[in-house]
């Protein structure tokens, strides 16, 4: 019974898991497909037109290229800034600690229809035109949250007596910040700008209201829906989801290897000691 | 050896030192030296202020006022940065991004020293850590990792070296085999060693002096064997292995000797023995230093030796030595240790017995029936 | 107060905290973006509520304080919130359902699968969200597999899925799944597993030492996860307007194409207020148990 039940949670486990992942393997498979009529929504006949001629829609690739540039801009702004206020709330004593929690927090639970909506009356009210630097401001306002969540999470894992010791060997607060704080510090930054390069990169409800004439890749998404979506956009999401894959897996391994090298037992690196 | 030292150390001074968090002292007006070239343990229960002291010594922690001094040279407004002093850290803090070369290099390549790897392999040499110089730290047993902080803080050739319940994390047996080794160091090196820890065994076995803390305090300073044998606070003699302690008061006094009144018992303690001032007497006694005998033997106690007569409630073998405790007609308990050299009965449960011990390890602290419990609750809950 | 002092070794984990300039410093570029494109648009989106048409020019306003545009605007639209707040409920409550299983799973019994399982957990997130629920039209087609499999047992009231208001829910609980997952996998991870061995060998059954041990020390994450699944899934009209038909519209539907198509920036304004102060009251009801340090 006890193993049935045990079992039972596993296989559960396993197929919520595959829930998750069943629309991307529509996407993945629709890439391969010619389909019959403008909409690419059942299968039809297997093809690999689209991989070989993934610009071949006019504006597909141009979106592409927008969404990156906008993401990267907003990745570097919102992950400096991001990180300054993690290291704000984890290491200082300042007035009014709960106004600025409650004003990071608000963000991530805020609807984006609301924030869309705010921000373009912001916008509207002053007159001010509407193109990619709107949808970069928006993009870093929705972001930075995030990325102080995530950094400030490995701050807080980080044992405070590494950078006292290092204080106590002689490292001045600018040295104990260079080869200390910062490398331990690092990889969680690096997660963070993924993070906040993924966020932006996919965002479609706050950039359709920022955005005024500017086509990112999503908002080409969301027009082509109604006429029937290219197959290429197909093939695109997929090599971007396959990329991510791809980079997350491989610090996963890393991170693995490392760990499983130290699961030698101690007693063999005991043994390989000269004793007195 | 290179990691030996030809310059002259200096003692350790602290004066009137006192670290307040809000309106609780967490040391209080604490002066104290410790000599140079010593191993000196601070020993007290968690949150005594030991760990704290320690921590002001490091410069990681400022004093509320007091002055901090190596030799002549007050280090208290130096940060921690600037002393001529290392930790080794509770749990090491080892660098986790770093090999064990470059742990151990951080203070010289900080100090812009020259010749460092010549300096790292040395002292790694000396710890018996040179085959691992290129391994992570979470690639080391507790042991390793726990010499590898020792050399780490020690290759900056510190005028003082703090450690902080080093060996806190490793269990027992290796625990032993790293005391003697951080001694074999400490004899090495010359360097003084403050060492602060909660365990009073680890404290006995490797200082040369120890002193023992208590609400922010120093109870009782000395050797080891000074303190064990004649302990001077209700505190040190409960904290400091066991003592069996009799409330009582001053009856008089021939030559040497001061009787004491405790429940109808009469008792005698040397007068160079006790340290208490007024007529109220605790009569102390160490549970290995008293004989126990079955009450029809009484009349083989040796005179002058104090004596008292019990019931034995507990009786439990432990291989060295047996224990008993014995319940006296007054209802307290006497701990009894025995060697186990004697051929033949011990006592059993319910036997009547007499228990004796000479006047020689008998001592006299300050206090009454109140310190007594009030300790006792203070220990049963901290320690 | 002796329990805080640093002066043993476990407590003074505590991370040292400094009082300085430099704080401030860290804090102030970051939090004035924040003030001024996400604090200060509310004020905006607050006077545009108000804000009154000027006679015969469409999409213009004047400044103004016709606070009827409120009672105006939920008079019309009322049957879009409710809708909303029913699908967004049903989608949390099923995805609560679905998620507690597998965050039980990785947190005790994925051994050295956790780190894996976490990552595949995120992961559908670098996908694109759009597509993702375009997918769904695929799967939910009425000529495939799962319609067909529903309507051969007779439960499906209009004989179909797409373009109904099961396929929008469907759609929402897949969508916000992860922050269900992740929330909940945070809280079970804390549970000492030996709280539930001990609870066993006193003779608790598996049900009762869940429902009287995991489940209540899972609290947090129940109530984080149902807050990060319901507000989003209140908000999105992707869902509704990818999967659902055009009875199936929720409120944020009706923001959209009343400030982007039709230009009624009042209404708009008043709706998004509306939707923002009954998340605001959720949000807050949420810090009154937890406090504000736990939310970031």
């Amino acid at each position: 019974m006890r193993w049935i039940r045990q079992r039972l949670l596993g296989v559960i486990a396993v197929l919520v898991l595959v829930y998750l992942f069943i629309p991307i393997a529509v996407v993945a498979v629709l890439s391969f497909n010619k389909p019959d009529g403008k909409y690419n929504i059942s299968w039809n006949q297997f093809s690999i037109d689209a991989w070989t001629n993934l610009c071949g829609v006019p504006g597909v690739c141009g979106s592409f290229m927008v969404s990156i540039r906008i993401g990267v801009i907003t990745t570097i702004v919102a992950t400096i800034l991001g990180t300054m206020i993690a290291f704000a709330l984890v290491r200082y004593r300042f007035r009014g600690r709960s106004t600025t929690n409650l004003l990071i927090f608000l963000p991530m639970t805020t609807p984006e229809v609301v924030m869309g909506a705010s921000l373009l009356a912001l916008f509207l009210n002053l007159r001010f035109p509407l193109g990619e630097t709107t949808i970069i401001i928006a993009h870093i306002m929705f972001t930075i949250s995030f990325i102080v969540v995530t950094v400030k999470a490995r701050l807080q894992g980080m044992d405070p007596r590494l950078e006292e010791a290092a204080r106590d060997l002689y490292a001045g607060p600018r040295a104990t910040f260079r080869y200390v704080t910062f490398p331990l510090v690092a990889p969680g930054i690096a997660g963070a700008a993924l993070l906040g390069f993924s966020l932006s990169f996919d965002d479609f409800i706050i950039s359709f209201f920022n955005a005024g004439t500017v086509v990112t890749f999503p908002i080409y998404i969301w027009g082509a829906a109604q006429r029937g979506i290219p197959v290429q956009v197909n093939a695109l999401a997929t090599m971007v989801f396959l990329a991510a894959m791809v980079i997350v897996l491989t610090t996963q391994v890393v991170s693995y290897r490392r760990r499983k090298a130290l699961q030698l037992p101690p007693q063999a690196l005991e043994a390989a000691l000269p004793r007195s | 050896m290179s990691a030996s030292r030809g310059r002259n150390v200096e003692d350790l001074n602290l004066r009137n030192l006192t670290k307040k968090f809000g309106d609780v002292a967490a040391v209080d007006d604490l002066t104290l030296t410790v000599p140079a070239g010593s191993f000196f343990a601070l020993l007290g229960a968690s949150g005594c202020g030991k760990t704290t002291t320690l921590r002001m010594v490091a410069g990681l922690e400022e004093p509320t006022s007091g002055t901090i001094a190596i030799g002549d040279q007050d280090i208290t407004r130096l940060r921690a940065f600037q002393r001529p002093v290392n930790t080794v850290f509770q749990s090491y803090a080892l660098f986790p991004h770093l090999d064990i070369f470059e742990n151990v290099a951080f203070g010289l390549r900080r100090r812009k020293v020259k010749n460092v790897d010549q300096k790292v392999n040395a002292m790694l040499e000396l710890v018996e850590l040179g085959p691992m110089a290129r391994r992570k730290p979470s690639q080391l047993s507790g042991g390793q990792q726990q010499r590898v902080a020792v050399a780490r803080a020690l290759i900056n050739e510190p005028d003082v070296l703090l450690l902080d319940e080093p060996l806190g994390a490793l269990d027992l047996k290796l625990r032993r085999q790293m005391q003697i080794e951080l001694k074999r160091i400490q004899m090495e090196v010359g360097t003084t060693f403050v060492h602060v820890t909660h365990d009073q065994e680890e404290a006995m076995t490797m200082a040369d002096t120890v002193a023992v803390m208590n609400k922010g305090r120093i109870e009782q300073m000395g050797h080891p064997a000074d303190i064990y044998e004649l302990p001077q606070t209700v505190f040190v003699a409960n904290f400091l292995g066991q003592s069996n302690l009799f409330a009582g008061s001053r009856t008089g006094q021939s030559g040497e000797v001061i009787m004491v009144d405790s429940h109808g018992m009469k008792f005698s303690v040397l007068a160079s023995r006790n340290s208490a001032m007024s007529d109220e007497i605790i009569i102390g006694i160490r549970p290995e230093k008293i004989v126990v005998r079955d009450l029809v033997d009484q009349d083989a106690v040796p005179a002058g030796h104090n004596a008292l007569e019990g019931r034995v409630t507990d009786v439990s073998y432990t291989g060295v030595s047996t224990q008993y405790v014995v319940e006296t007609l007054w209802g307290q308990d006497v701990t009894v240790f025995e060697q186990n050299v004697i051929v033949g009965d011990r006592c059993d449960v319910g036997d009547p017995v007499i228990l004796h011990w000479s006047p020689e390890h008998t001592f006299g602290l300050a206090g009454g029936e109140t310190l007594l419990h009030k300790t006792a609750q203070v220990l049963a809950a901290g320690v | 107060m002796v329990a805080l002092l640093p002066s043993t070794g476990a407590k003074a984990q505590v991370s040292p905290q400094k009082r300085s300039r430099t704080g401030y410093f860290l804090l102030l570029p970051g939090m004035t973006w924040l003030a001024i494109f996400f604090a200060i648009p509310f004020v905006t989106l607050f006077l545009t509520s108000l804000q009154a048409p000027v006679a015969g020019e469409s999409g213009q306003y004047v400044p103004a304080f016709q606070v009827s545009n409120y009672p105006d605007a939920l008079m019309e639209y009322w049957p879009q919130f409710l809708k909303s707040f029913i699908y967004a409920g049903i989608a949390t409550a099923l995805a609560l359902l679905i998620a507690y299983p597998l965050a039980y799973f990785i947190a005790f019994k994925a051994g050295r699968w956790r780190a894996l399982m976490l990552v595949l957990v995120i992961a559908p997130s670098f996908a694109s969200f759009l597509l993702r629920t375009y997918a769904w039209k695929t799967i939910l087609a009425d000529e495939g597999f799962i319609t067909s499999f529903f309507n051969a047992l007779h439960l499906l009231p209009d004989d179909r899925i797409l373009n109904t208001s099961i396929a929008v829910i469907a759609g929402l609980t897949y969508n916000f799944l992860p922050f269900m997952i992740l929330p909940l996998y945070a809280a079970l991870e804390k549970v000492d597993p030996r709280l539930i061995e001990a609870s066993n060998d006193l003779y608790a059954s598996a049900f009762t030492t869940f429902r009287k041990v995991t489940w209540p020390l899972s609290l947090p994450g129940v109530v984080a996860g149902t807050l990060l699944t319901f507000i989003p899934a209140t908000g999105d009209y992707i869902n509704a307007e990818l999967l659902g038909s055009t009875q199936d519209r929720m409120i944020g539907n009706i923001i959209q194409t009343n400030f982007i198509e039709f230009r009624d920036y009042p209404t708009a304004s008043a709706l998004s207020f509306v939707l923002m102060a009954v998340i605001l009251v959720l949000v807050f009801t949420y810090i009154r148990r937890a406090g504000t340090e736990d939310l970031v």
